[in-house]
């Protein structure tokens, strides 16, 4: 069957299983019967992390195990997705102390991929939360890891692209809320410049993301909305069911231009009339805005869209950033959605992706002008010592990817440990030196 | 708050209705084989905020007294007030041309069991004069196709017998659904081409809860298959047999 990531780029031929239990999974790799492989969840890296010749789907490992109410503990199938977690603890007042921005993912993929959300720079990262998880790995054993227990395989495998292994079940701690509502606050930023301070003079807020407009130049250059929030004490428990509007086909590839996101983006900061906005909202707009149109990747056109995101640290800063922003401008390229935030300290997963620094998150839909755009960017965040997330990637080299994840050889010596260097294997990974061609 | 009582439940589209059940704090008794794959849906359930989950044996496969054991379930929730039928295999369809065993055992196992089921529950539904029956019978039954008729049969036999009941139990006050899917995403259904055509076991939970909460009578999920199904029972003879349905 033909599959691509979330991005519609690239595509590839593989064969799907979609094993119905754990035991049936581990009787598998007993007996051999499966050789290049790697697990998909629902789909969501962008790239071509969750594409193999053999794709293991997790979707019926899907079921709730246990939850301690007092400790606020969970443990669950890998193929449970945030969306049915939130649908049945936000309920309960749990909220996931870690979520990415959308809730189509599996607890599964956002430890292989060590989601961060927009509190990174308090909490870390999903995988800072996890205190244990069961991974399959090639001779078909079933292994604990925590911070203590087999702590080379724990620390290869959260952000590991689930080239370590099959997570099949994890252990995590879920966050007491009062409300289904975020109290936001959005402030505007008239530049990079104001965007950055803003951030700094709210370091201790609980939520913070900045959209930022990509096409601006000049004195303008980073204009921008920063987005605060908290978790309100008040509205209670609301589930908002409203009917999800669909793009239902891919739209032509030109409808997405300077022109219009220009047009987007000025509807968009022009919105917010006053420079500081507060209110209420329910959490699943703040949090997943774009889970809120189904398939919108398809506004990008056939030919299918790729995520950029980078960090630079943090003493890299304004002239990082508005070098980079400057280059985007001068392209001309309409980034649609871009997002800019503040990472806290990094963890010690060896292929996680937050640091401690500025990230920015860009797409551009496919072209070969975009592709020598974010060469040229990779050149840039490369010598500020930045390093690009590997979940929301399709095109970076081999190069680039080991300069900006200097354990990559820790995490290969793991692998090879563990006898699943080769196995547990993606395009990405082929891509990335990490596996080698077939 | 509802008792439900569900046969087969470790399908996939039972366990996903139970999801729903579960969701709304009702009561539920679940039968099927497969004991360890069940132990981990009732504690699932029961985290989804089910009130209570009890679990019992039921192999459709197997010929015995299952009165006892349903009896002891109905007493265990303390009443019933929904009975839902899930349980049932896929026939290889080529396979049962050659074996008389695999047809027979086909039909037993999607059709007679079912009738065993009903006869025993139409009894205590019929008595306590409330309730619902729920079954998932099939879109295969409504014609005979050649890659499916030994399914299709069964199925189709299960409809005519819930028809029967529904007339029955009509002055019982008493709900009798029929359930017809077409092509479901399922791991009974692993081994096809999935089509546009294919629905999510979710969307047919969907359909089944709101069914049932509306007192339908049948219904086939999604809706587009009664369209479907209108134009392959209409179609006459002659063309039918140039078709490879």
């Amino acid at each position: 069957m033909l599959i691509s990531g979330w991005g519609q780029y690239p595509y590839a031929e593989a064969e799907i299983l979609s094993p119905v239990s754990s035991i049936e999974l581990q009787q598998d790799f007993k007996d051999g019967k499966t050789t290049v492989c790697v697990a998909r969840g629902l789909g969501r890296s962008y790239g071509d992390s969750s594409l193999s010749s053999t794709v293991i789907s997790t979707r019926y490992l899907n079921r709730f195990h246990c939850f301690d109410e007092t400790a606020g503990v969970l443990t669950c199938d890998a193929g449970v997705s945030l969306d049915d977690l939130l649908g049945v603890f936000v309920p309960k007042d749990w909220f996931p102390v870690v979520t990415p921005g959308t809730r189509f993912v599996t607890v599964g993929g956002a430890i292989a991929s060590d989601v961060h959300g927009k509190n990174h720079h308090n909490v870390g990262t999903f995988c800072d939360h996890v205190l244990s998880f069961r991974i399959l790995i090639a001779n078909g054993d079933i292994l604990n890891c925590s911070p203590s227990e087999n702590r080379d395989l724990f620390l290869a495998s959260c952000g590991g692209m689930g080239l370590t292994g099959l997570i099949l079940d994890a252990t995590f701690k879920l966050k007491k809320i009062e409300s289904s509502f975020v109290e936001e606050t959005t402030y505007k930023a008239a530049n990079l410049k104001e965007c950055l301070a803003l951030f700094d003079e709210h370091n201790s807020a609980i939520y913070s993301v900045a959209w930022i407009d990509c096409l601006k130049q000049g004195k303008e250059l980073g204009r921008s909305l920063l987005m605060l929030g908290r978790h309100s004490d008040k509205g209670g428990y609301i589930d908002l069911k409203k009917t999800v509007p669909s793009i239902p086909f891919n739209m032509p590839g030109f409808c997405l231009n300077k022109f219009s996101v220009g047009v987007f983006n000025s509807l968009y900061y022009g919105r917010v009339r006053e420079k500081i906005q507060e209110r209420q909202v329910h959490y699943s707009p703040y949090f997943y805005p774009l889970d809120g149109i189904e398939n919108w990747t398809r506004l990008y056109g056939a030919k299918g869209f790729v995520q950029y995101q980078f960090v630079i640290p943090k003493e890299a800063g304004l002239e990082g950033m508005t070098c980079v922003l400057d280059k985007i401008a001068q392209s001309g390229a309409g980034s649609f959605l871009s997002v800019l935030k503040v990472f806290g300290k990094g963890n010690d997963n060896f292929l996680s992706f937050p640091f401690e620094g500025y990230t920015l998150a860009l797409d551009f839909k496919v072209s070969t002008r975009t592709f020598e755009l974010l060469d040229q960017l990779d050149a840039i965040v490369h010598d500020y010592g930045g390093r690009i997330y590997l979940t929301k990637d399709a095109r970076m080299s081999e190069r680039v990817f080991k300069k900006g994840y200097p354990e990559w050889e820790a995490f290969q010596t793991v692998r090879e440990k563990y006898g699943v260097l080769g196995i547990f294997s993606s395009l990405q990974s082929r891509r990335l030196g990490l596996d080698v061609e077939h | 708050m509802k008792k439900v009582l569900i046969i087969g439940a470790t399908s996939a589209i039972a366990e996903a209705t139970a999801r729903l059940f579960a969701k709304r704090g009702d009561q539920l008794f679940l039968f099927a084989r497969d004991q360890e794959k069940l132990a981990t849906i009732a504690n699932d359930l029961k985290i989804r905020g089910a009130q209570d989950v009890y679990t019992g044996v039921y192999d459709a496969s197997i010929q015995q007294d299952n009165e006892n054991n349903f009896e002891e379930a109905i007493k265990q929730l303390g009443g019933l007030d929904v009975l839902f039928v899930a349980h049932g295999i896929l026939p290889d369809q080529k396979a049962c041309e050659v074996s008389i065993d695999d047809t027979v055992k086909a039909f037993d196992i999607n059709a007679t069991s079912v009738f065993a089921i009903l006869t025993h529950f139409a009894n205590v539904f019929e008595t306590q004069k409330k309730g619902s029956i729920a079954v998932i019978s099939s879109v295969a039954g409504d014609r005979g196709r050649q890659s499916n008729y030994v399914y299709g049969a069964a199925k189709g036999a299960v409809t005519i017998f819930l028809q029967g009941l529904r007339h029955r139990l009509a002055k019982s006050g008493v709900q009798v659904l029929a359930i017809k899917p077409g092509f479901v995403d399922t791991p009974m259904t692993a081994t096809f081409d999935k089509g546009a055509l294919w629905a999510q076991p979710e969307q047919i939970a969907k359909l089944i809860v709101r069914s049932l909460d509306r007192k339908k009578s049948v219904i086939y999920t999604p809706w587009f298959w009664g369209v479907i199904m209108l134009i392959i029972r209409s179609v006459p003879d002659w063309i039918f047999h140039k078709t490879r349905l």
